[in-house]
């Protein structure tokens, strides 16, 4: 007679199961080349399941700070921009604009106009970053290698504005250090003539892709409660289909002249942050054809700062033949000029979310206490919850997808 | 700049006072936000009410940062909250004194101020009770002092060459 089949063990789940199960312990980073950026997470991993995280941060803390405390206010811009190094502008302009509020200088529509198309190009370059790696996790090299050269042309651009690239310190408490050139001008056209298709042929890659849904549908997914329970800003909040954007809630930089839209998910999982991105994308490309439609109308073309003597250095000439204009660049780069005391808090729409500043100042020549909000900081406490009962695959992907960088986390 | 709600503050004032009375210390509008300064006994008590008031509806902690006051001897902890309903964002100060700083946790109201707690623990010493796991978060686990305090220098510790004062303070 053949032996009757033990149906037991069929109802049994990971869970049921009667023998302690054997757990293993995995190290993600603290230098994996997933992980983007330094930062670790012990995993307990059940076979291929995450049973729990624990994650460790500070590898590239550099106590901001508290250098901030001992810095005047120009030498604290180059340490913006090490915060998220992958949108270093938006950080420069977010804090000169925090300056600017707390001595109360008026910026002429030019200056806000220009800041604009900088802040909307960081916040590009920033997503097409965010956006292809995604796919490179998901194992689809080829958008990212054909996106980057449009990153790339941003990066000189910025350069042609600047002279540097990707810590820029970009940008002047006031306005910004000299108009933009022809050559800027003709970059940032050449640039919106040709980034839609390509834009778009990145998506073409990705978004109908079987295996990219497979990977990315209802992977990480979190409810809009959690992720404002857990300080979800930026496109994170909006994916989990929460319409939160700083640049309508608080417009800042006169961007409640502008018409765009601002994309929302619904379950919040890695395809929505996917998506959302990429249609912030095209929203800032429009933003930054209103600005320049803007700037076409306005007579003026020649304002790029604010008249304001007490942080715009004066004209190389000045410099050289008048002695006042000596003793104010003098001043200015030495970081003796005079601040009120006051306290304020100003936050742009950063590309992971609300950046914000809270400056106390005592009158003196330094902030008394300056304190950064970073996004990612505060977002990234929720990745346990998100990727418990995940794959560890999955996990990867959720990581990019909510574009963690190290320099924010750490500061 | 942040549209100034004077309606807003005004109830959010009013409704504090009638429910705490002495214990909210100050109100004050600074640049363009309701700046309140409450005890810190009562401080877990004044968040959770924002939090849960039917009419305010301060639904979303924007950030928490600790605070030296080094001539007061007090350290303080600044709360920057925001009602995504009403669009209104304001500011809880709260002070303890050096010699003890003590004071109750806000995770159990939002879990995202477990690691700003954490920080605001490692950079200036304010103990949170009732936090999960008050350990240092960004520095090593073995780190002597709080780097955060006006007295904690910012040049090399074994230095006496590098003083404060060249350095703007």
């Amino acid at each position: 007679m053949a032996k009757e089949l033990n149906t037991d063990y069929w109802d049994k789940d990971l869970v049921k199961a009667e023998e302690p199960r054997e757990y293993n312990t995995l190290n993600v980073g603290p230098t994996h080349p997933a992980t983007h950026g330094v930062f670790q997470n012990v995993m307990l991993m059940d076979g291929e399941f995450i049973v729990s995280t624990e994650q460790t941060i500070g590898y590239i803390h550099r106590a901001f700070e508290k250098i901030a405390e001992r810095r005047p206010f120009y030498q604290i811009t180059p340490l913006t921009d090490r915060l998220n190094y992958c949108s270093a502008p938006l950080n420069n302009m977010g804090w000169h604009m925090t300056v600017e509020k707390l001595l109360g200088i008026e910026i002429p529509k030019r200056v806000d106009y220009l800041r604009i198309i900088i802040m909307e190009l960081s916040r590009i370059a920033d997503h097409v970053i965010c956006n292809s790696v995604i796919g490179v996790d998901s194992g689809a090299l080829t958008g990212f290698t054909y996106i980057f050269q449009d990153r790339e042309f941003i990066y000189e651009i910025y350069e042609e504005i600047c002279g540097s690239r990707l810590t820029t310190n970009m940008g002047r408490i006031g306005g910004f250090e000299r108009n933009f050139s022809p050559k800027v001008w003709d970059k940032i056209r050449y640039f919106l003539k040709t980034f839609p298709a390509k834009l778009q042929e990145l998506e073409n890659l990705l978004v109908r892709n079987r295996i990219f849904m497979d990977r990315t549908i209802n992977v990480g997914a979190f409810s809009a409660e959690r992720a404002l329970a857990y300080g979800f800003t930026g496109p994170n909040l909006r994916a989990c289909g929460v319409d939160y954007d700083i640049r309508v809630m608080n417009p800042y930089c006169s961007y409640d002249e502008f018409d765009f839209i601002v994309p929302v998910g619904q379950s919040g999982d890695t395809y929505d942050r996917f998506m959302v991105r990429q249609e912030e994308m095209k929203q800032s490309i429009s933003i930054i054809r209103q600005a320049l439609d803007k700037l076409d109308k306005m007579e003026d073309k020649e304002t790029y700062f604010a008249k304001d003597p007490r942080f715009v250095l004066p004209p190389k000439e000045k410099v050289y033949n008048n002695m006042e204009a000596l003793i104010w660049h003098f001043k200015i780069v030495m970081g003796e000029t005079d601040i009120p005391a006051g306290e304020v808090y100003h936050c742009i729409e950063a590309a992971n979310g609300e950046l914000g500043f809270y400056l106390v100042s005592d009158g003196g020549r330094t902030p008394s206490r300056l304190h950064f909000r970073r996004p990612c900081f505060i977002y990234y406490q929720a990745y346990p919850e998100m990727v418990k009962g995940n794959m560890l695959s999955d996990a990867i992907l959720t990581m990019s997808s909510m574009n963690v960088i190290a320099g924010e986390l750490d500061a | 700049m942040f549209e100034i709600i004077p309606e807003r503050n005004q109830l959010v004032v009013k409704k504090l006072t009638d429910c705490f009375g002495e214990s909210i210390e100050r109100s004050e509008v600074l640049a363009d936000m309701l700046c309140l300064t409450v005890k810190s006994a009562v401080i877990q008590e004044v968040i959770f009410f924002l939090h849960n008031d039917k009419e305010l509806q301060f639904n979303f902690l924007t950030t928490l940062c600790g605070m030296h006051y080094p001539d007061r001897e007090q350290l303080g902890v600044v709360y920057h909250l925001h009602s995504f309903e009403n669009n209104h964002r304001i500011r809880i100060k709260t002070e303890v004194p050096l010699s003890d700083p003590k004071l109750s946790t806000i995770t159990t109201i939002w879990p995202s101020a477990n690691w700003q707690e954490r920080e605001t623990f490692e950079f200036y010493g304010i103990i949170f009770e009732g936090h999960p796991n008050l350990q240092r978060i960004l520095n090593v686990d073995d780190m002597e002092g709080f780097p955060m305090r006006k007295d904690f220098p910012l040049e090399d510790q074994t230095r006496d060459d590098k003083d404060d004062s060249f350095f703007g303070r």
